[in-house]
């Protein structure tokens, strides 16, 4: 009897272990499988014109992503320009001003599922506020809804990386008679640099996959083009309408976006972890 | 004399106090200024949301006022003559997160707990590392991969598989049934898993390593088993955590465009079968924004406050329970 259950509880432990391993492994071989398709189909389809051409003509052969890598280059940057003063001053409220206030409570909360929230109802936000009003898409527009995604990032990173920081160090400034905004500034976010480029890098990382939102602002531009007035052409919104084409070398090209979109970040966030060691949780 | 001698010292403190008193002064009003600027940029994420909720409402409201509450549980999705009901959305989100879900919890489980009690301590580092890298992978790759890849060998493998065995059961027989081109709810389904997977085995992994040594070594010193270390000790320590990971994974799930758009099939039907193809809010968002407008238009701005509502309410769900969990822990230890 008491060997029984002696045996049963060990073969309960080993079925459940065994289950756990092959959890692992089912998981690890089917995203792996993953990439090693996008980088097999996607390496094929890089070449000189690839970087160099803009975006075919239907039916045409050729043509590369240009304009399209321009165009979500100018994206991107524009919105890190944006998100990154105004998601680090919030998470330096939050920080310093937080403790006192419900409005911060409210804020930290609203980001946090900002955070996860369906980036398509931002891009429709941003259509009924912007391109419904000015009547055409734009890269303005598609700027505004990235910055709208980012920037919960920002502020959360920033937040958590300020928390960090020794209450020592600011006890010390505010003894020395530093005004608050003095600490802040030249105090707590010097000491928290590493942490608040990493939260402005993985919020980088976080944009430039983004499809959805640009479907509605940006939209698309065949043509090579940096008015960021007009439609832009950017890399995921061309991955999309290409990879849904019935031609082959648009397909390609679509494979191509993906693995570049892909390998950006990646490694933004592999160069996160290794200059930047401290966890730092979005 | 004395006292004419005294002065000068004394005129200089009161000069140097109306320095300081001066410097304090403007100080103040620089923290003020500051203290405002930055509870102005703090206030964006909130302006935001409000925005985002005000704008769809207004927008929306044609179509709420046209159809009213019959909006959210008619199937019809009628262009040419304007009726527009958002169930097969809805149905078609519903269905493609829960059986999104339904694979995935399991799984990062699994993972989670081969991180944290069985793997190699060599190995957990470079794993760990792995699973999070590639939680952050953009969606459209899953969707891409899922179209090109996926549906192909799916249709020629998994459904007549799925066929042969779960339909031929009673009751469940006939949601495995039909015509089997690889796409479809199931489909959407089984890609928004695969995408899932990661992002809920990271959670889940923090959520478990968050428990005291103490009191697992206490479980071991008792003579149990890792599996009951794990059922008994960890995940009733983990539970509210565990949940909320698990509710932000299906936050994604509901909201995610681009992972279901390539395979969900997009149409505009039901059918008894998980085979055939359907729609999700998001999808039919992606496909009919561009040609749409009036109370088109406005139907689909009703769509996505539907999506946003549901979405918010699970995010904000999750948000709490994982509170909860950061609060005990505080008190507990």
């Amino acid at each position: 009897m008491d060997d029984s259950l002696y045996q049963r509880r060990k073969r309960t432990n080993q079925i459940g272990l065994t289950l756990s391993m092959l959890a692992m492994v089912l998981g690890m071989t089917v995203l792996l499988w993953i990439l090693a398709l996008l980088f097999y189909k996607g390496f094929a389809a890089f070449s000189w014109t690839f970087f160099t051409a803009s975006t075919p003509a239907p039916g045409s052969e050729g043509g590369g992503l240009a304009n399209a890598i321009v165009g979500s280059l100018m994206l991107v940057g524009m919105c890190t320009l944006v998100s990154t003063p105004i998601g680090v001053l919030a998470g330096v409220y939050l920080a310093e001003y937080g403790d006192q206030s419900p409005i911060a409570g409210l804020t930290r909360f609203v980001s946090d599922i900002m955070l996860s929230a369906p980036s398509i109802v931002i891009g429709l936000f941003v259509y009924a506020i912007l391109v419904a009003q000015v009547k055409h898409f734009s890269g303005w527009a598609g700027m505004i809804a990235l910055s709208l995604i980012a920037i919960p990032v920002v502020v959360r990173t920033t937040e958590n990386i300020l928390r960090l920081v020794p209450g020592s160090l600011r006890e010390a400034a505010f003894a020395l008679g530093a005004p608050r905004w003095k600490v802040a500034t030249m105090v707590t976010l010097r000491a928290a640099k590493a942490g608040v480029i990493t939260g402005v890098l993985l919020s980088l990382a976080r944009i430039s996959g983004e499809t959805a939102p640009l479907l509605f602002t940006a939209l698309n531009n065949q043509f090579f083009s940096t008015d960021m007035n007009k439609p832009l052409a950017n890399l995921p919104v061309v991955i999309f309408q290409f990879a849904l084409s019935p031609y082959d070398n648009w397909i390609n090209l679509a494979w191509g976006g993906a693995l570049l979109i892909t390998l950006v970040v990646l490694l933004i966030n592999i160069v996160t972890r290794i200059f930047f060691r401290e966890k730092v949780s979005a | 004399m004395e006292n004419a001698a005294q002065t000068p010292p004394m005129m200089d403190t009161s000069l140097q106090n109306e320095r300081l008193l001066a410097i304090a002064r403007s100080q103040r009003v620089q923290d003020f200024i500051f203290h405002k600027v930055t509870l102005v940029f703090a206030m964006t994420v909130l302006v935001a949301l409000i925005g985002i909720i005000v704008s769809l409402i207004i927008n929306a409201w044609p179509t709420l006022e046209k159809f009213g509450l019959k909006f959210f549980y008619t199937v019809e999705w009628d262009i040419i003559n304007e009726e527009f009901g958002a169930a097969i959305a809805i149905f078609g989100t519903l269905a493609s997160a829960t059986i999104a879900l339904i694979i995935a919890v399991p799984l990062s489980f699994g993972i989670a707990l081969f991180l944290t009690e069985t793997c190699p301590l060599w190995l957990r580092k470079p794993l760990g590392t792995a699973v999070e890298l590639l939680a952050a992978v953009p969606s459209i790759i899953y969707g891409m991969f899922g179209l090109f890849i996926f549906a192909p060998l799916f249709a020629q493998y998994g459904q007549p598989a799925l066929q042969s065995t779960l339909g031929q059961m009673p009751l469940i027989g006939q949601f495995f049934g039909g015509a089997m081109n690889g796409i479809g709810i199931l489909a959407a389904g089984l890609i928004l898993s695969i995408m899932i997977l990661p992002f809920i085995a990271s959670v889940m992994r923090d959520v478990f390593e968050i428990v005291p040594p103490i009191l697992r070594e206490s479980a071991y010193g008792l003579g149990c088993t890792t599996w009951e270390v794990v059922r008994n000790i960890v995940l009733p320590y983990t539970k509210t955590g565990v949940i909320g990971g698990i509710m932000l994974g299906l936050g994604r799930a509901l909201g995610e465009t681009m992972a279901v758009t390539f395979v969900i099939g997009n149409s505009q039907r039901i059918g008894a079968s998980l085979f055939s193809p359907g729609s999700s809010i998001a999808s039919t968002l992606a496909n009919e924004f561009g040609e749409a407008d009036n109370l088109h238009l406005s139907s689909l701005f009703a769509l996505g406050l539907v999506l946003f509502v549901i979405t918010f309410l699970v995010l904000a769900a999750a948000k709490l329970l994982l509170i909860r969990l950061e609060r005990g822990q505080g008190s507990r230890t």
